[in-house]
């Protein structure tokens, strides 16, 4: 069994929901990313996604393609990124997920980057300019490797879901909004009825996780009342580490950290 | 290939987009390919493409040109005399009225030098409907009437911030605004690139360039031996040779080597290029070693582009067309070439396609015919090359 879902099982016993952190490697810079990883350590998170930069984040807000030059510019390689995994394997047993785009596996060699990044000690891929019709080759380079995390959107049809969930692995990425992500636009309707749907279509056979414009506890609290196995929290992350400086960076994650994950946790 | 199947031309194209978008392209392929062959939509973009736009345009025979270079006949394939100056409103025009029947009160389009943009502004204003138009910030500065062009046709322009501020980062925020606004948004994609299936509709709206060069040569009584045009995204390349992949003439696309394909700063991707996934397609890109895109250069913004559509890619690995670069230094001269020899100023962009023919001119047989796609006109570029002349003469 993979982390991933070890993690999600082992949630459902202690009938608690997934919070999953966002954060992008190297931004500012690389230290600053190993305090960012203890701080969430510390405050809880279950598992940890790490952006690696490309240059053209077309899925992605303001926010993660600010973090993504400034991480370029700063020099974030592969190399680089998979001895940093390494060290926060060191440090932490959380499952990890990588998540780019397409062209940086595909430039390397899907079956190659992937056995690199599992070496290092990644559990799963998020490729937000994935489609299901061109992934053949990618999933077969990832089948017991790593788990493969697909998107699904509100206005996806029900044959796809069901062809999405077949290709997917650790959980489903529920995008949350028509939009790129951490753009902020309340609660919508159709994302509470999309929870629901995609619940009832996938009958528990893998958990929901909702992402894209979740920034505060209030969010985390409503989308888990629409029946969200997870939440995913991305740019509200990085706009925080934007402003803290590094002596504060560890306790200030932890405790925005915390303030999300009691909102996963079931209240007797 | 004439429709692809999966989007795939053998492995290049396809569709590697966010989920959000799939219904989307889903419901665009379908109208496409409902409309394409409607009697009643080709008989109004054939009126508007004839009344509004100036088609059929003419195929001149440049006898100075030809004469001067002392080899094969070139004739010149006059894509500049169209509306708007460029072969760019075959396209617009094209896609707007599919968005029309589509019913989308909304319409996105990327630009960069702003011909894509100038032509989408127009074919909206013909159609009453509103274009916004996403523009690289370095390119608003570089070609700031454009913009003003584009406003005074009625569409709102959007000065794009992020990455290199240029063409690729026009494209990336345009998809952006889709994603966003998915249900009421119709993105009309400029060139023969992007996700499927775009890079085979842009082609067959373009592909009357070519089909107008084969029976233009057949009253002539010659078929011709050399094609050539030249290739940024490969619009006007594909409209040129798709009608004509099955004759036996000598297919060329001439991409920008801007300062040398050694220098790194230049366009030409499927001369200098490897392969990979960018704005929806796979299909050869201008990378570093770690997939990243690099930054572009040519002295045409038209060609200044890290990708190429797809096609281009698969016609280039099945040896079907030859992909061959010309330098900044090349393009000058080309260009002052024809508009002295002939009094025809074209854009820097077909002045590439130029600077191959006068190569080949100089190689061939007077009985030889060359067919060059002249596809724009180089009012726009005037001042980039007083610029250029001003720094380069010695005199």
């Amino acid at each position: 069994m993979s982390k991933i879902k070890e993690k999600f099982k082992e949630l459902q016993e202690r009938n608690e929901k997934a919070l999953i952190s966002y954060i992008m490697a190297g931004f500012p810079n690389e230290k600053s990313t190993i305090s960012v990883v203890r701080g969430l350590v510390k405050g809880g998170v279950d598992i940890i996604e790490l952006g690696f930069p490309f240059s053209d984040p077309l899925a992605d807000g303001p926010v993660i393609q600010n973090a993504s030059t400034i991480s370029l510019e700063k020099g974030t390689k592969i190399d680089k990124f998979f001895s940093l995994v390494k060290k926060i394997r060191k440090e932490t047993d959380t499952p990890l997920i990588l998540m780019t785009y397409t062209n940086i596996l595909y430039h390397k060699g899907y079956s190659k980057f992937i056995a690199e990044a599992k070496k290092a000690g990644i559990d799963g891929f998020i490729l937000p300019d994935m489609s299901i019709e061109e992934s053949e080759d990618y999933l077969k380079a990832a089948k017991n490797n790593a788990d493969t995390i697909f998107l699904i959107s509100p206005n996806t049809s029900k044959t796809r879901i069901a062809k999405i969930a077949k290709a997917s692995s650790g959980f489903l990425y529920l995008v949350a909004v028509y939009g790129t992500t951490g753009v902020k636009t309340g609660i919508k309707n159709y994302t509470l009825d999309a929870i629901k749907n995609v619940k009832n279509q996938t009958k528990g056979k893998i958990p929901v996780s909702v992402g894209f414009g979740v920034s505060t506890p209030e969010d985390v609290k409503k989308y888990i009342k629409a029946g969200a196995d997870g939440v995913i929290v991305g740019s509200a992350y990085l706009k925080l580490i934007e402003k803290t400086s590094q002596s504060k960076l560890e306790s200030k994650i932890a405790l925005f950290t915390k303030s999300l994950k009691c909102q996963t946790v079931h209240k007797k | 290939m004439k429709y692809p199947k999966n989007g795939r031309f053998g492995e290049f194209g396809g569709k590697y987009i966010p989920e959000t978008l799939v219904p989307a392209i889903e419901e665009l392929e379908e109208n496409y390919l409902k409309f394409k062959n409607d009697k009643n939509f080709k008989k109004e973009l054939d009126y508007y493409l004839k009344v509004y736009a100036g088609r059929p345009t003419p195929l001149y025979y440049a006898k100075n040109l030809s004469e001067k270079l002392g080899g094969g006949k070139i004739y010149l394939k006059r894509e500049d005399l169209l509306h708007g100056g460029a072969h760019k409103i075959n396209n617009t025009l094209g896609q707007a009225l599919l968005a029309k029947k589509m019913n989308k009160k909304r319409i996105i389009a990327e630009t960069g030098a702003g011909q894509h943009g100038v032509a989408t502004a127009m074919a909206c204003a013909a159609l009453g409907m509103k274009a916004e138009v996403y523009m690289g910030y370095k390119d608003t500065i570089r070609q700031k009437l454009n913009v003003f062009r584009m406003n005074l046709l009625g569409s709102k322009v959007h000065p794009v911030k992020s990455g290199s501020k240029t063409l690729k980062d026009a494209i990336n925020e345009a998809i952006r605004d889709w994603i966003t606004n998915v249900e009421n948004t119709y993105y009309l994609l400029g060139s023969a690139v992007g996700p499927h299936p775009y890079p085979v509709m842009v082609r067959d709206f373009q592909s009357v360039i070519g089909n107008e060069i084969k029976s233009q040569m057949k009253k002539l009584n010659k078929t011709p031996d050399s094609i050539i045009a030249c290739v940024g995204g490969g619009s006007n390349a594909i409209g040129t040779f798709y009608p004509l992949v099955d004759s036996n003439a000598e297919i060329i696309g001439v991409e920008a080597a801007g300062h040398g394909l050694k220098s790194k700063k230049h366009s030409a991707t499927l001369s200098a290029g490897s392969k990979g996934v960018l704005h929806g397609m796979m299909t050869y890109l201008l990378q570093d070693k770690e997939g990243q895109i690099t930054e572009t250069h040519s002295i045409s913004a038209g060609l200044d582009y890290p990708g190429v559509g797809p096609e281009h890619s698969y016609l280039k690995d099945t040896k079907r067309v030859k992909y061959h670069s010309a330098t900044d230094t090349e393009v000058i001269d080309a260009f002052l070439m024809l508009t002295r020899t002939e009094g025809i100023i074209p854009a820097l962009e077909s002045a590439h396609a130029i600077a191959e023919a006068i190569k080949v001119a100089k190689k061939s047989k007077k009985s030889e015919s060359i067919v060059v796609t002249l596809s724009g006109r180089g009012d726009k570029d005037v001042e980039e090359v007083q610029n250029y002349l001003s720094k380069n003469v010695k005199n």
